[in-house]
């Protein structure tokens, strides 16, 4: 376990471009995915499969939701927060978008950094981007007391209205709330061994024993880009339908 | 020229792409906030959740930048799910009209 494996990817100078690209790259009998290291190739394979998961839960309950004979709770009432003696429709849930939108745009900056090889900057936007996904997933625990304490609303009824709208909820934000919150442990993970130095020596990671690149802070950025985007759906279909 | 390892591009980009997300959010926001309804609001909804989600995929994840095969191997697939969204959508219809007959009888 001690010999590190390589894990550059691929340089040929020369690689055709357009359909030819994909037929050429694909029957080349080695590796389909040039120009990209495989541990990110593998990622995206695996964000594909998620892709599938989360869309099982969304077309789930959009299912659920037509075919209901009783009112769907409105969402746009049920988070509401009232802020300086105002009630606000689904503010709350509009602070959590923009909160995971920066942490998208710290998590972009620090993978550039991390390429350009600077350390200490690659480190702290990795800390501000697992703040800002703690400060959702804090977001998210107090949405939850909300519903589950004030509203009573449960995963086998509440009463508002249409008693499939608790196990839908807690689902689908149940599921991403989770991701998100494995993100901030992986990006805790990843930041230490930036400022540990350990990318810049290429020191073998304790699991796979395969050399630290700074690739690894794109492969990572990958995995937090996804949980913002699969944010994006659940904002569109759950809380603005 | 020097090696050069990974994606490698200008932060302005990364900044501007973060405003446009911040201005598509917002956008969706108002959607709500000003009670549109309707095919208006389903349009709006729906035009804004693609291009925020065309961005972060284009931009912050790079696939602007990844090879046709990369990128045909991970975005084709995700039109299979089009098929199941129909699916979904027939059977939820198909569901509706059996409780309203359901229902209705039980009125009777």
């Amino acid at each position: 376990m001690t010999q590190a494996v390589p894990t550059s990817a691929v340089e040929s100078p020369q690689l055709p471009e357009g359909l030819q690209g994909i037929v050429s790259d694909w029957s080349s009998d080695q590796r389909a995915f040039k120009n990209v290291p495989w541990g990110k190739a593998m990622m995206w394979i695996f964000l594909l499969s998620d892709t599938f998961i989360f869309s099982s839960f969304l077309i789930s309950y959009m299912t659920v939701r037509m075919s209901t004979t009783d009112p769907w709770p409105n969402p746009s009432e049920v988070f509401a927060l009232t802020l300086w003696g105002k009630k606000i429709p689904l503010i709350l849930i509009a602070i959590m978008t923009f909160i995971l939108i920066s942490s998208s745009g710290t998590m972009a900056m620090a993978v550039n950094f991390g390429y350009r090889k600077q350390r200490v900057k690659t480190f702290v936007l990795l800390l501000i981007t697992a703040a800002l996904g703690a400060t959702f997933v804090g977001m998210q625990a107090f949405e939850w007391t909300k519903l589950i304490v004030d509203e009573g609303i449960r995963p086998w009824g509440n009463p508002l209205g249409a008693a499939q709208f608790g196990a839908a909820f807690f689902m689908i934000t149940g599921f991403h709330g989770t991701h998100v919150s494995i993100g901030v442990i992986f990006l805790i993970i990843v930041a230490i061994k930036v400022i540990r130095g350990d990318l810049d020596h290429e020191r073998p990671g304790f699991l796979t024993g395969r050399k630290g690149k700074y690739e690894i802070v794109e492969i990572m950025g990958l995995y937090w880009h996804f949980v913002d985007l699969v944010w994006v759906f659940i904002f569109a279909v759950f809380y603005l339908w | 020229m020097a090696h050069v390892e990974g994606q490698q591009h200008p932060i302005g980009i990364y900044l501007k792409i973060w405003g446009l997300l911040f201005v598509l959010s917002t956008a969706s926001y108002l959607v709500d906030y000003f009670h549109f309804q309707g095919y208006l609001r389903w349009f709006l909804i729906i035009t804004f959740m693609l291009m925020k989600a065309g961005l972060i995929v284009a931009v912050f994840m790079h696939m602007l930048w990844e090879r046709l095969a990369m990128m045909y191997a991970i975005l084709v697939p995700t039109l299979l799910l089009m098929v199941l969204l129909g699916i979904g959508a027939l059977e939820a219809d198909y569901t509706f009209f059996t409780r309203g007959v359901f229902f209705l009888k039980a009125l009777f």
